[in-house]
């Protein structure tokens, strides 16, 4: 491994939760000022997990913080795969393997709310997994390699090959920010219809913890929006920052703009969007290789 | 090497002995000798063919003596299925095997002598079926002796034959070990046969109508196959004089017409082995059997014969339409198969629907027939043959143990079972999770698929891996999650101490496989390729390994240390949150009148939107007309 590659990845680990903490601040102002409220200040995130990691802890099963601190560790390894610009159909591979401990975390609590809500994180899983396998195909089809790092440094804008690889990712991205209208398992407002979901059993330093790797997952996700456009000229990644900053603008308002909807419905726009959408765009390019 | 010999001998000796022995528990003893003989014999024949230079080895030049008793045997086998088909009145099903024997012994009485290299050829892959059957058959052998006593306690309504049952499992171990070491086609051919009837016997061990009716299907459909394996091996002897499976390839692979409608209707042979749609619903009826066969022949060994002979095809079917329908036909059953999965909550339908869909994907490896597919083939079958063994006997003793077999029922399996649920968990992380094996073949199978612009592959694969993680993931969360009877353990763990044996060996087997994968594929299948590709290129980088260890660290190091802390830190212990209706117990709560109510907690299976048995119908039709199309293009290539 490279510094560069053992640099970036100290800097994920340092800064990934100061960038997703600052995410969900702008994301709840954002939608504050959408809905003509004045909102929060941008740090109140970072205020409320501090109050969550002062609180006395409280549990309904032994087992459920080491599965949540297992689901950190491989969230954290998923972005360090990433950004030290590994291999990244492994990456996306792991970020399932990292999932799944999430679903862990939740059902075995055995908890009425906690239980639906993780089956339903499960088919959110299934939902998006085709999209997101494809999108690293995608990558491979355009750069030649699914090292991170050549097709960062790749002389062509991904995104001008694979628009419609792209188009199913942040259609995705709603299900894994959780957002609306996708946002079936849990959501970050107060309205839904299992009381937090997923999220129901857990308190305190394990809700502190979930809270921390969420911000881990949400800054490695946009790493990969980045990727669409980062090249080898440095000033490329302007054009990240700018795409990143549309895509970000674009799933508040959807989370703001929309009604949730049921889970069969997610599956399949989710999967015939991405079976049309990145289908033919792996079609096309495996056509003109 | 006279250890081949005595592999396929030894097995055949032992059977008729089992029968003879009247007293189960002497019959035990003599059942763990052979067993451990058989497992060390496969060893050495192992080290001895390493010790000299890992060399394809071929022996037996002439057998005339030998061939003679094969076809008597194939004779008597013939007679045997047709008295059993007229004795349950399907007279049809006999036609399927008279018919074929009835060809080959022509072929064999009419004085030609087809050429061949050599009767028995030992490499690196019949080496590697000799070791899968060698050693997880004997294991699994050796916990049918526990399984069985416990299933004759709880099945009562069935008649203890387990003379019978042994003296198949014995004979099966034989036949297998004859096909994968054979290199004459016809000798092949009668192993294959052989195989066929050991699990149409053995499926309808229990005499029960519906066990009957599931062994037929699974006969006439193997058969089938039987017919068109012995067609292509008969119509290549006569034009080619020859029934060298290894000349077959090269003649195959050098483009002469025979030998590829020989590929074919061989690979057509395998697909009914495999159990491949259109033919896959004799693998899900064959689930009646006593769990042993299940894991025996149904999933790790039998149904890896049909997956043996397409990637000794792999090479002749690269890039030619027969390729392109095995690896169409590989990965719609892939992708059927793990959706049907889900809608399954018996976890024998489950396992077997798995089984089909795994063995749809190693289908479809061979047939792209590049190195690096065959590469990823060949490590999702070792992956996969070990942990499907352990998960077998693992619902098979959790049977025994709760009375049912339904995943709903393992609910907190984990803490009322520990061991069981332990090895079960263990048993499907392998099967999909990183760091297991059966990622990295996935992974390797993906670039391979994008690799050969093969667009099909990539979707099933891309949407099969989706799905399958799916039925795996809700099945683990059941085990793990906490028990609907909190603080009550299980009645008594009723599994054998032989059972217990088998299981924790499977268990290290598949820890072992994982950690040892990197030398695996230096040392074993790298060369493996090369026999069988004349090239290679490294499939994998080793910045993977590096990877796959790391996360090996991370799922080991980070509970056990966590769980303890969890444990001693002060934390305040809780009820389920329910709206305040607790009980004051986590599994009840109180209802709309005041009563409390039992709560119990389910997966979701789906129903309303998958049906597998409309869908089965509808996926045999599709596949059904395209092997038409394909067989009747190899035969209109004949006719012109």
């Amino acid at each position: 491994m490279s510094i560069k590659a053992v640099i970036s990845v100290i800097m994920y680990i340092l800064l990934a939760p100061v960038a997703g903490g600052l995410m969900e601040g702008l994301d709840r102002k954002l939608s504050a000022r959408m809905q003509g409220r004045i909102g929060p200040p941008i740090l109140q995130p970072f205020y409320d997990l501090r109050k969550l990691m002062n609180k006395q802890v409280i549990s309904v099963s032994v087992l459920q913080s080491s599965l949540l601190l297992c689901y950190l560790a491989l969230m954290i390894f998923t972005g360090a795969i990433f950004f030290a610009g590994s291999d990244i159909l492994m990456c996306l591979f792991v970020l399932t393997t990292a999932s799944t401990f999430m679903y862990f975390a939740a059902v075995v609590t055995s908890s009425p709310y906690n239980t639906i809500a993780s089956s339903r994180e499960l088919i959110q899983i299934m939902t998006y997994e085709p999209a997101v396998l494809m999108a690293g195909v995608g990558f491979y089809l355009v750069a030649g390699t699914f090292s991170v790092a050549k097709i960062a440094s790749s002389s062509t804008v991904m995104l001008t090959r694979m628009p419609g690889l792209f188009a199913s990712f942040v259609l995705i991205l709603l299900i894994k920010m959780r957002k609306s209208p996708f946002d079936v398992s849990t959501s970050h407002h107060a309205h839904q219809e299992l009381v937090m979901g997923v999220k129901t059993e857990m308190g305190a330093q394990n809700l502190a913890i979930f809270t921390i790797t969420e911000w881990y997952e949400n800054a490695f996700l946009m790493g990969i929006v980045a990727l669409f456009v980062v090249t080898s000229n440095p000033l490329s990644f302007v054009g990240a920052a700018l795409l990143c900053a549309a895509v970000f603008f674009f799933l508040v308002l959807a989370d703001n703009a929309c009604a949730r909807v049921k889970w069969g419905q997610m599956l399949k726009m989710t999967w015939l969007f991405t079976f049309f959408a990145s289908g033919v765009n792996l079609l096309i390019l495996m056509l003109i290789r | 090497m006279g250890i081949s010999v005595f592999l396929i001998l030894f097995p055949l000796c032992c059977a008729p002995v089992m029968y003879l022995i009247t007293n189960d528990r002497l019959r035990a003893y003599v059942t763990y000798v052979a067993v451990g003989i058989i497992a060390a014999a496969s060893v050495a024949l192992t080290a001895q063919w390493a010790m000299n230079g890992a060399v394809p080895v071929m022996l037996y030049e002439e057998t005339e003596a030998a061939d003679h008793v094969i076809l008597v045997a194939e004779l008597l086998l013939m007679v045997l299925v047709t008295y059993l088909c007229f004795k349950h009145k399907k007279y049809w099903i006999s036609i399927l095997s008279i018919v074929p024997t009835l060809l080959i012994a022509r072929q064999e009485l009419s004085g030609a002598k087809p050429m061949t290299l050599c009767h028995i050829y030992i490499d690196h892959l019949s080496i590697l079926m000799c070791l899968i059957v060698g050693i997880v058959g004997s294991l699994i052998v050796v916990y049918a002796v526990g399984y069985m006593y416990g299933y004759h306690m709880h099945r009562k309504d069935v008649r203890d034959n387990r003379r019978y049952f042994y003296m198949l499992l014995f004979v099966f171990l034989g036949a297998m070990f004859g096909f994968v070491l054979s290199e004459s086609l016809l000798w092949i051919d009668f192993f294959w046969e052989v195989t066929s009837v050991c699990s149409f016997l053995l499926i309808g061990y229990t005499k029960e109508p519906e066990a009957i009716n599931n062994s037929f299907r699974a006969l006439w459909m193997n058969l089938l196959g039987g017919v068109a394996l012995a067609a292509g091996i008969l119509y290549f002897a006569r034009s080619m004089n020859c029934v060298s499976f290894h000349k077959l390839i090269e003649f195959a692979q050098m483009g002469e017409v025979p030998a590829t409608i020989a590929v074919t209707l061989i690979a057509f042979a395998a697909l009914t082995k495999a159990a491949q749609l259109p033919f896959s619903t004799w693998l899900m009826g064959a689930m009646v059997a006593p769990t042993p066969s299940s894991a025996l022949l149904h999933s790790a060994t039998m149904v890896k014969a049909g997956i043996y002979v397409l990637f000794r095809l792999a090479p002749a079917m690269g890039e030619t339409a027969t390729g392109n329908v095995v690896v169409f036909i590989g990965g719609f059953t892939f992708f059927m198969a793990s959706i049907m999965a889900i809608s399954q909550s018996d976890g024998k339908k489950v396992l077997a629907f798995s089984t089909i869909s795994n063995l749809g994907l190693m289908t479809a490896c061979a047939g792209v027939g590049a190195h690096e597919t065959v590469w990823a083939g060949i490590f999702l079958m070792m992956f996969h043959a070990v942990s499907k063994s352990l998960l077998f006997q693992d619902v098979g003793a959790t049977e025994n143990a709760t009375g049912s077999r339904d995943i709903e029922d393992m609910h907190g399996l984990l803490y009322r079972l520990p061991m069981l649920g332990f090895y079960m968990f263990i048993g499907i992380a392998a099967m999909f999770l990183a760091p297991f094996g059966m990622l990295i073949s996935k992974w390797s199978a993906l670039k391979a698929a994008v690799d050969r612009n093969n667009i099909l592959l990539v979707m099933f694969i891309t949407y099969g891996s989706a799905t399958t993680g799916f039925y795996w993931t809700k099945w683990m969360g059941k085990i793990i999650s906490r028990s609907h009877e909190t603080g009550e353990r299980m009645k008594k763990d009723v599994t054998q101490k032989n059972e217990k044996f088998s299981l924790t060996v499977h268990a290290v087997m598949m820890i072992a496989l994982c950690v040892l994968m990197p030398w695996l594929s230096g040392h074993f299948v790298d060369p493996l390729l090369v026999e069988m590709f004349g090239k290679f290129t490294n499939v994998l980088p080793g910045m993977i390994l590096v990877m796959m260890v790391l996360i090996m660290c991370i799922v080991l190091a980070i509970p056990i240390p966590a769980y303890i802390y969890a444990k001693n830190q002060k934390t305040n212990y809780k009820l389920n949150y329910m709206s305040g209706i607790n009980t004051g117990k986590n599994n009840g709560f109180v209802d709309s009148f005041g009563e409390e109510k039992k709560l119990w907690l389910t997966n979701y299976y789906f129903d309303r939107l998958i049906q597998p048995d409309k869908m089965m119908v509808y996926c045999q039709l599709l596949t059904a007309a395209v092997l038409a199309v394909m067989v009747s293009f190899v035969l209109g290539g004949v006719l012109v």
